[in-house]
C-alpha cells in the first residue's frame, strides 16, 4: 500500500540515527588500534574486540572492572533499596488518611523539581564536615532518596491495591506491615519494576555527585571513569582505544536490564504519565 | 478504626529520614550559605565566614557569564525540546497507528540509547564529531560541528538522541491506554488516520507530553555532563558555558557562598519555569 511508504521510510531513518552510533562504537572497539583510523569506520576489519577487552580489563591493575563493580554496588544497592523505601512511602500516602499527608505529598514532590546541584554541592559541604567525602557512602546514600518514585508508588498503590483487599486482611487479623510486604507488594509488583529501572538509569548516569565527592580513583563509578581517561586522551593517546571499548561494556549492563525487563518497562512506563 | 500509627511511621519514616537529610537539610544548608561571605582581615590573615545578607545574590545579579550562560540553555530548550519531543511524538504516533510493522523491533530500537549514560554519549558522539575519526568525513571535514558557532547544537543533537527513544515510549504507553471504541468511533466518523492523530490521539495524551515537556525544561536548565564533556573536544566551551558549569567551576575555586548563590537562583529559577509551564497548559486545558 502507497500510504505505508513514507512512515516505513520515517521509522528506518530514525533506526539509523539510533542504532549507527552504536554500530561505529561496536565496530570501532573491534579493530586494533592502527585500524581504528585508517580503515572504514563502519566496517570490520582484523577482529581485536577480545584483545581489547582483555588490555582494558588489565589496564593500571584492572581499574576499570573495579569501576564497574563500583557501579554496579551503588546503582544496584541504592535502585533496590531506594524502589523500597519509596514504594511504602508511596503506599502509605495512597492508601491511609492521616493528617499532613498531602503537605508530605507535596513537599516530596517539589523535590522532583531541585536541579541536582543544588543537592550535590551542599551535600558535599555537609558531608566534608563529617570528613565523609571521598567515600563509597557519601555517594550511595544521597542516591537512594528518588522522590519520582514515591510519586509513582502512590499512583500505582492507588490503582492496583483495592481498598476491599486491606479490608479483607485486616479481618484475618493480618497487620498492616505483614500487608504490605504479603499482599500489597505483589500487586504492585510490575510498577515496583518500572520504579526499580528508572532510578536504576538515573544512578547508573549520575555524574555530578560522584564528580564533586570523589577524589580516589578506586571509589569511582564507571562513567566517571571514563571520563577522566577522556580528559588524558591528549596527553595519553593510548587511552583513546581503551574509552571507546570502555564506553561499549559501560553500555551493556543496561540493555541487559532493558530486555531482561522489556515486559514491565513496556507497559508500565506509562502509567505516571496517564493518570 | 484505630490508626495504624506505627505501620505508618514504618512506611514513611524510612524515606523521610533520607529525604530530610539528603534534600530538605542541602537546600536550607545551601541558602544558609548564601548568605554568608568569607572575609579576611588584612591580605594574609585567617579566613572568617561572616554574615553576608543579599551580597551573593548582588554578586550574582552582577555576574555577566551566568545570564549569559542561563541565556545560552534558554535558547538551546527553545529549540531543542520541541524538537525532541515533536520527534517523540511523530514515532509514537506512527508506532500506534498500525502502518508500521516490525512494531517491536523498532521500539527497541529507539529506546536503546537511554540505556547509554550522559557523559558516555557525550564521549561517543565527541569522536563522531572529530574529523579524524568520524564515519561522516563528507560533514566534518566541510563543517566543524565543535565551533563555537555550532557546539551547541552539536550537544543538543546528543540530548536529542539519548531522550527521543525514551519520551516516545512515554507517549506510546498513554497512546496505548486510550480504548480503541474511541478511535472506532471516529473511522466510523470517517476521519482519516492523520486526523484521528490530530484531533484525538494528540488531546487525549496531552498529560503525557506535558510531563515529558516539565522533564525536559528541568533537564535542561541542568545540561552538565555533555558541555563537561565536551570541554575535551572544544575549547569554545567555557568553564561557565551552562548555569550548573558555572556553579560547579565556581565552587571549585572554592568559593562555595556564591555557588550556593547560583545553586539557590537556579533551582529557582528551575521551579518557575515548570510551575509556569504547568500553569499555562493547565489554563489552557480548563477553557476547551
Amino acid at each position: 500500500m502507497r500510504n505505508r511508504i513514507l512512515p516505513m521510510l520515517i521509522m528506518g531513518a530514525g533506526t539509523l540515527y539510533f542504532l549507527v552510533p552504536i554500530w561505529w562504537l561496536l565496530v570501532g572497539a573491534s579493530k586494533t588500534r592502527g585500524q581504528f583510523s585508517s580503515t572504514e569506520p563502519l566496517w570490520f576489519a582484523d577482529f581485536a574486540l577480545f584483545d581489547n577487552l582483555g588490555e582494558l580489563f588489565a589496564y593500571r591493575e584492572g581499574v576499570f572492572l573495579r569501576w564497574l563493580a563500583n557501579s554496579l554496588a551503588y546503582t544496584g544497592g541504592a535502585a533496590l533499596l531506594g524502589t523500597l523505601l519509596a514504594a511504602m512511602c508511596g503506599y502509605a500516602l495512597a492508601k491511609y488518611r492521616f493528617p499532613g499527608r498531602e503537605a508530605i505529598f507535596n513537599v516530596v514532590l517539589s523535590g522532583v523539581l531541585v536541579p541536582a546541584t543544588a543537592l550535590a554541592l551542599p551535600l558535599f559541604l555537609i558531608f566534608s564536615s563529617f570528613e565523609a567525602t571521598n567515600t563509597f557512602w557519601s555517594v550511595f546514600l544521597p542516591s537512594l532518596v528518588n522522590p519520582f518514585g514515591v510519586y509513582l508508588a502512590r499512583i500505582y498503590a492507588t490503582a492496583s491495591v483495592p481498598d476491599e483487599l486491606l479490608e479483607a486482611a485486616r479481618l484475618d487479623g493480618s497487620g498492616e506491615i505483614r500487608t504490605f510486604f504479603q499482599v500489597s507488594s505483589k500487586l504492585m509488583f510490575p510498577a515496583l519494576v518500572t520504579i526499580f529501572l528508572f532510578h536504576f538509569v538515573a544512578v547508573w548516569n549520575n555524574f555530578l555527585l560522584p564528580l564533586i565527592m570523589l577524589g580516589e580513583e578506586r571509589l569511582f563509578p564507571v562513567t566517571l571513569g571514563l571520563y577522566s581517561w577522556n580528559t588524558q586522551v591528549n596527553q595519553a593517546p593510548e587511552l583513546r582505544m581503551l574509552v571507546l571499548v570502555g564506553a561499549l561494556v559501560s553500555i551493556v549492563p543496561l540493555v541487559i536490564a532493558f530486555l531482561l525487563l522489556q515486559r514491565f518497562w513496556r507497559n508500565g512506563l506509562g502509567a505516571g504519565a496517564v493518570k | 478504626m484505630r490508626k495504624p500509627v506505627k505501620a505508618l511511621l514504618f512506611f514513611i519514616l524510612p524515606f523521610g529520614l533520607l529525604f530530610t537529610a539528603f534534600y530538605l537539610v542541602p537546600i536550607g544548608y545551601a541558602i544558609k550559605q548564601s548568605l554568608y561571605k568569607v572575609e579576611r582581615t588584612g591580605t594574609f590573615g585567617p579566613a572568617r565566614e561572616v554574615f553576608g545578607g543579599l551580597e551573593q545574590y548582588q554578586r550574582v545579579l552582577e555576574n555577566g557569564p551566568f545570564w549569559e550562560s542561563i541565556g545560552r540553555v534558554l535558547l538551546f530548550g527553545v529549540v531543542q525540546v520541541p524538537i525532541m519531543l515533536g520527534l517523540a511524538l511523530v514515532l509514537a504516533l506512527l508506532l500506534d497507528s498500525g502502518l508500521v510493522k516490525g512494531r517491536r523491533f523498532f521500539r527497541l530500537a529507539f529506546f536503546v540509547p537511554y540505556a547509554v549514560p550522559g557523559v558516555v554519549a557525550a564521549i561517543m558522539w565527541g569522536f563522531l564529531y572529530s574529523p579524524n575519526l568520524s564515519p561522516f568525513t563528507t560533514v566534518t571535514s566541510n563543517v566543524d560541528l565543535l565551533s563555537a558557532d555550532l557546539v551547541l547544537w552539536a550537544m543538543a543533537n546528543v540530548v536529542t538522541w539519548v531522550y527521543v527513544g525514551y519520551n516516545m515510549l512515554i507517549i506510546y504507553s498513554a497512546l496505548l491506554a486510550v480504548p480503541t471504541e474511541v478511535y472506532e468511533a471516529a473511522r466510523i466518523d470517517g476521519a482519516g488516520q492523520f486526523r484521528t492523530a490530530w484531533s484525538i490521539k494528540i488531546p487525549l495524551v496531552m498529560p503525557a507530553i506535558v510531563l515529558t515537556t516539565v522533564f525536559s525544561i528541568i533537564g535542561t536548565l541542568q545540561l552538565l555532563a555533555e558541555p563537561q564533556v565536551f570541554r575535551t573536544f572544544s575549547s569554545a566551551v567555557s568553564s561557565t558555558y551552562t548555569p550548573n558549569l558555572t556553579v560547579y567551576s565556581t565552587s571549585s575555586i572554592p568559593n562555595f557562598n556564591l555557588a550556593a548563590a547560583f545553586s539557590v537562583v537556579l533551582a529557582l529559577a528551575t521551579c518557575a519555569l515548570s510551575f509556569a509551564f504547568l500553569k499555562m497548559t493547565q489554563r489552557r486545558g480548563g477553557e476547551q
